[in-house]
């Protein structure tokens, strides 16, 4: 523990990166530029998220690092192990039981409270990027609230699907002036975003920091006669047959056979706990039998 | 009558070389002015200082806007000026590859400068794409195909009708017909011929084709090195040139 400073970036470095986010949160949605540093993973594992994730970590906190909603996919474990190593905190897969949580592609199903921070990895901040190539270009037009491009984005989907076929890093509105890309989560948890939580985006290869204030107002841009729909597959998990969760399609033989289970593991464990049941959970004796 | 762009005194220079200088010249609504010189004369260098592409080394560009009367888009702040080129103001660029989004379908072309100013409506949006491929003769099964797939008529077409669909009062064009063939730059003439007509657009059209001027233009300016050599009504600048340059460019049209 000792051969580390404390979360492993040094202490100027932290203080660089706090000055960025207490200026992201000031201005909401605004892209603050920052000194990214190397950090011991390659970039697009979430060298962003890592360091602000390091900028908050206080040593009383408790951290809880997710991928796709799992606890125990390989980005999230080892991001966890080397704040464990780094940091010597705690760490937990309880959403409610973490005061840090940094995540990839999700928001935890459990809605978050006051004094927890949700910290996002970010591969590309610039919502604008692959309609304005120029970022000489985008910086201006965020500056000057020119955002009908977004649009052309939608409209584009929609002539071409007959849907707004944007799935994933669904372009928002933050409280009615930045338009931001809130990270590659689905457009599922977009309606999340309005939350009790302070929620922060770390893009390292980028080298910008944005975040979104405890209850913000962020609003999925949409058209007026093609109204934003924050769609899921259309089944219950089959694992503890929630049907308000974001799911994950398995395919589990070679005959076309699948299964919906949640992608938030954490939630699905603790819903399986209090006894609900899903479709291709095994049989209620069996489960007793394991647990005995 | 208040004059719509009233033009005092715009010099732009590149180090010490000059890109044009004490252009001077008052354009009402529903002119059309053209601009003629050979290459590196100036004319879209003048053009860009207009069209606020480019910021001149001194001078007046005043526009009559609709709140405020007449402004200097010099010193306007920008985005009051950025509002402008996409209200009141087009531009059509001589490559429209230069002024379309080449990834994006041609109804998202004509879209974009509705959705610009706000327009969040999909099917009006729509409707009025349509309507405007088809004022510039683009078939309705055509606009959900990208610019690429059109043909450089098309093409140029399609540019014009992105530029035209917020209705603007001032059209800006640089050699709208380089690099057409002949039969097409004719269809694209007359097209743009009517619509300036229909829509009582003022226009300001720079280009080395004398056929053009003729066709469109009321009124002429000659350039020659960054200066302007002659100015006057179309058809007397071109039947009764009196500046040498002039004379030299008219008579070097080929006769067929």
């Amino acid at each position: 523990m000792s051969d580390y400073n404390f979360a492993y970036l040094d202490e100027q470095t932290k203080r660089m990166i706090r000055r960025a986010i207490l200026k992201g949160i000031a201005v909401p949605g605004y892209q603050v530029p920052f000194a990214s540093r190397e950090m011991p993973m390659p970039y697009g594992w979430g060298t962003g998220g890592v360091q602000v994730s390091a900028a908050c970590l206080m040593p009383e906190d408790t951290l809880k690092v997710i991928d796709q909603g799992a606890d125990d996919t390989t980005n999230a474990v080892s991001i966890r192990k080397f704040f464990e190593k780094t940091a010597g905190i705690a760490v937990t897969e309880k959403t409610r039981a973490a005061t840090v949580i940094q995540t990839r592609h999700r928001i935890p199903e459990e809605p978050l409270a006051e004094g927890q921070i949700l910290v996002y990895q970010v591969p590309i901040p610039e919502p604008l990027r692959f309609l304005e190539p120029r970022e000489t270009e985008t910086r201006k037009m965020h500056a000057l609230e020119e955002y009908g491009l977004m649009h052309v984005k939608l409209y584009e989907d929609i002539a071409k699907h007959g849907h707004i076929a944007t799935s994933y890093a669904y372009p928002v509105k933050v409280e009615g002036r930045y338009v931001m890309d809130p990270s590659p989560i689905p457009k599922f948890d977009n309606p999340k975003m309005d939350m009790a939580a302070i929620q922060l985006f770390g893009a390292g290869r980028e080298q910008r920091i944005y975040a979104v204030p405890p209850y913000t107002k962020v609003v999925s841009l949409d058209f007026e006669d093609h109204p934003f729909d924050p769609s899921k597959a259309e089944h219950p998990c089959d694992l503890c047959g929630a049907e308000h969760t974001y799911l994950d399609e398995v395919i589990v033989d070679d005959d076309g056979g699948r299964m919906f289970v949640c992608s938030d593991t954490d939630y699905c464990a603790e819903r399986q706990a209090l006894g609900h049941r899903g479709r291709l959970s095994p049989p209620e004796t069996l489960a007793e039998e394991a647990a005995q | 009558m208040t004059p719509l762009l009233s033009v005092k005194d715009v010099r732009k220079t590149y180090g010490g070389r000059i890109g044009c200088t004490d252009v001077s010249f008052d354009l009402y609504p529903g002119e059309v002015m053209g601009i003629v010189g050979e290459s590196g004369s100036g004319k879209s260098t003048l053009l860009n200082c207009m069209a606020g592409h480019l910021p001149p080394d001194g001078g007046q560009v005043l526009f009559d806007t609709r709140t405020r009367g007449m402004v200097d888009t010099l010193t306007m702040s920008e985005p009051e000026r950025r509002m402008l080129s996409r209200t009141d103001w087009a531009f059509v660029h001589q490559h429209a590859r230069d002024g379309l989004r080449m990834g994006v379908s041609a109804g998202g072309n004509v879209g974009e400068r509705l959705m610009a100013v706000g327009a969040r409506h999909y099917g009006q949006i729509r409707e009025q794409a349509v309507d405007w491929l088809g004022r510039v003769e683009i078939d309705e099964d055509r606009m959900d195909d990208p610019p690429s797939a059109f043909s450089g008529g098309m093409q140029q077409r399609l540019q014009i009708a992105r530029n035209l669909v917020t209705g603007p009062r001032l059209v800006f064009m640089d050699e709208p017909t380089g690099g057409l063939d002949v039969s097409v730059q004719a269809r694209l003439l007359d097209l743009l011929r009517g619509l300036v007509r229909e829509m009582g657009l003022s226009a300001i059209i720079v280009t080395h084709d004398l056929a053009v001027v003729r066709l469109l233009a009321d009124r002429l300016m000659v350039m020659k090195s960054g200066h302007v050599v002659e100015t006057g009504l179309t058809d007397q600048v071109l039947d009764d040139p009196q500046h040498a340059y002039t004379q030299l460019l008219v008579s070097s049209v080929l006769q067929v």
